[in-house]
């Protein structure tokens, strides 16, 4: 199952804040870091992943630096900041919002869960940030 | 033959991918980076896995993403990037000391030709009263300056430095003669003088490639592109004037004589300078505009000439002479010139005709059809009016631009029936720029004294 290309974009940007509020990071072990919570559900084509990040930088909810490791590369790292956090607050509640709706109409639904349920969902939840 | 190193290989395939990437104007230099360290880690991780170099990093590129895709999703994010940005170099990671040293080196001269029009005012020659002299000196107070500047920035050599003389002489030129104030001579003097150290500015600008139809092409460039910026740039100080006066004005403060005395004459020669580096900085960074306005203009100036030649034609109404008709004349064919230089400076050489070029002819063909006409009505009646100098330069002018056009017509047709390359319309318009130069020396130097200085 992969998920739906408007849900990946929607949820990109929790996604990337919650992960940089666990620990600093850079693109590709952010990316890792998605598929591992997902369970490969989550596939972005790993290019795409940078102009997220730039713009979350733009807004000033993340900041870059460049970090020599000692592989030899410069490599750009990335670190949420204090409006971050609050932003990454406020989205966890909107999608709580929106988790706790659809929950409501699935049980009132009663419908047969497919084969292959919940996946997404349940490794999404460790997501969140400890702190938060 | 044997296979290169694997990691050689590697190398060279990240090297090409790299290179694509930065073709991509949303993305910068920084950026690729980035995603390079990216696509590095991504093929490590495939080829620990078990892939070959080769599949890890088609796999690896593939999952990078489609590079249109990859470049509009930048271009959205950095949607600033889409318009080249001029005046902040340095940003986008290019070394920018250079700019900036270039950048005091154009402020300082420009500074310079702004106190330099101010230096003979502390011999006492005054502004609003010796109007001949700062007429007839005017391109010498800023010129040089300009000169030098492309001398620091491109050498100089023993030809240039010759050529540098040239001001020296004209400085004489334009201050030994007995003109008398006023005089039809000394105001000739003040128009051709700039005329004929323009072409100084050219030699040094195109460096060692003046004898190249490629560097006096790049001077004409320069020209047009000088051009259009001092024209932006005299617009915002017209804004900046009129805010000041208004604002002093309001405290009761009269800035007027301060514009008159110091900001006119200053700024108007210093934006030379900095217009000129302007036009050098931004060479490769924006579009240039003058070819843009020959192709906006060309066809509507197309348009009134034939519909001129045509109502002419039809109402069988004579010119009506007037005095200045010739100057007039001039003046459109300087147009008409300019629309068929900056086109030709714009184009392929190597692309075939089009609808443009068969527009270009038609500009210059009823361009020279109303010359004629206004030649034929002035030749009846010049021994009427006599030979002032004036009627005599504007004559000579006339001849030099119909020339010019004449023969630009001759070998645009021909390009257009498939007889000879676009290039050798190149060739002769670059070729004829020093008989411009040439006779507006002649007028400085040969007329005053021809015509006793009136």
């Amino acid at each position: 199952m992969d998920i739906n290309k408007d849900l990946v974009a929607a949820s990109s940007s929790p996604l990337v804040l919650a992960i940089l509020a666990d620990e600093d990071s850079y693109g590709y072990a952010i990316l890792k870091r998605v598929r591992e919570l997902s369970g490969g559900h989550m596939q972005w084509t790993d290019g795409m992943l940078y102009p997220v990040l730039h713009r979350l930088e733009r807004l000033g909810y993340i900041e870059a630096r460049w970090e020599v490791p000692e592989s030899g590369r410069r490599r750009k790292y990335y670190r949420i900041t204090a409006r971050g956090r609050t932003q990454l607050a406020e989205e966890r509640r909107q999608w709580q919002a929106v988790d706790a709706t659809l929950r409501g109409i699935w049980s009132a639904l009663s419908l047969p869960l497919p084969a292959s349920p919940l996946m997404p969902l349940v490794p999404l939840a460790p997501l969140v940030p400890r702190g938060a | 033959m044997a296979a290169p190193e694997p990691a050689i290989r590697i190398e060279a395939q990240i090297a090409q991918w790299r290179s694509y990437l930065r073709r991509r104007q949303a993305i910068h230099a920084v950026d690729v980076e980035e995603l390079e360290d990216h696509l590095r880690e991504r093929v490590s991780a495939l080829v620990d896995s078990g892939l070959s170099d080769d599949e890890a990093f088609l796999v690896a590129v593939k999952r990078m993403g489609d590079l249109d895709t990859l470049s509009r999703e930048f271009a959205r994010e950095h949607s600033e990037r889409l318009w080249k940005q001029l005046v902040t170099p340095g940003a986008t990671g290019e070394p920018g000391a250079w700019v900036r040293s270039e950048a005091v080196v154009a402020f300082c001269l420009a500074a310079i030709a702004a106190l330099a029009v101010k230096a003979p005012e502390l011999f006492g020659l005054r502004l609003d009263e010796d109007t001949g002299f700062y007429a007839r000196n005017l391109s010498l107070f800023v010129l040089p300056f300009l000169t030098g500047y492309f001398v620091w920035k491109r050498g100089s050599n023993l030809a240039t430095r010759r050529w540098m003389a040239a001001f020296v002489v004209a400085a004489a030129f334009a201050n030994i003669y007995p003109f008398s104030p006023g005089g039809y001579t000394e105001v000739l003097t003040a128009i051709h003088l700039p005329i004929a150290l323009w072409l100084v500015v050219g030699i040094v600008y195109a460096g060692g490639r003046w004898s190249e139809v490629g560097g006096r092409m790049d001077f004409i460039r320069f020209s047009g592109e000088l051009f259009i910026y001092y024209v932006l740039i005299a617009l915002g100080g017209i804004v900046l004037t009129g805010f000041m006066v208004a604002m002093f004005q309001a405290i009761g403060i009269d800035t007027e004589p301060f514009f008159e005395r110091w900001m006119l004459p200053c700024g108007a020669l210093g934006a030379v300078v900095i217009a000129s580096w302007l036009v050098e900085a931004k060479q490769s960074v924006i579009e240039n505009m003058a070819p843009v306005l020959t192709r906006l203009f060309t066809p509507l100036f197309a348009i009134v000439l034939v519909a001129f030649l045509a109502t002419m034609t039809w109402t069988g109404r004579g010119l009506d002479f007037q005095r200045d008709i010739l100057i007039a004349f001039d003046l459109l064919l300087v147009v008409v010139l300019g629309l068929l230089l900056y086109s030709i400076s714009a184009r392929d050489p190597r692309a075939p005709p089009d609808y443009f070029d068969v527009m270009q002819v038609v500009l210059v063909i009823s361009a020279l059809l109303a010359d004629a006409v206004a030649l034929w009505a002035i030749a009846a009646r010049i021994s009427e009016f006599g030979l002032s100098p004036n009627r005599v330069a504007a004559l000579g002018e006339n001849v030099i631009l119909l020339v010019n056009l004449v023969w630009s017509a001759v070998l645009y047709v021909s390009f257009l029936r498939g007889r000879e390359p676009f290039a050798g319309l190149e060739r002769w318009q670059t070729a004829y720029l020093p008989v411009y130069a040439v006779w507006a020396a002649i007028v400085v130097i040969i007329f005053p004294p021809l015509f006793e200085y009136i």
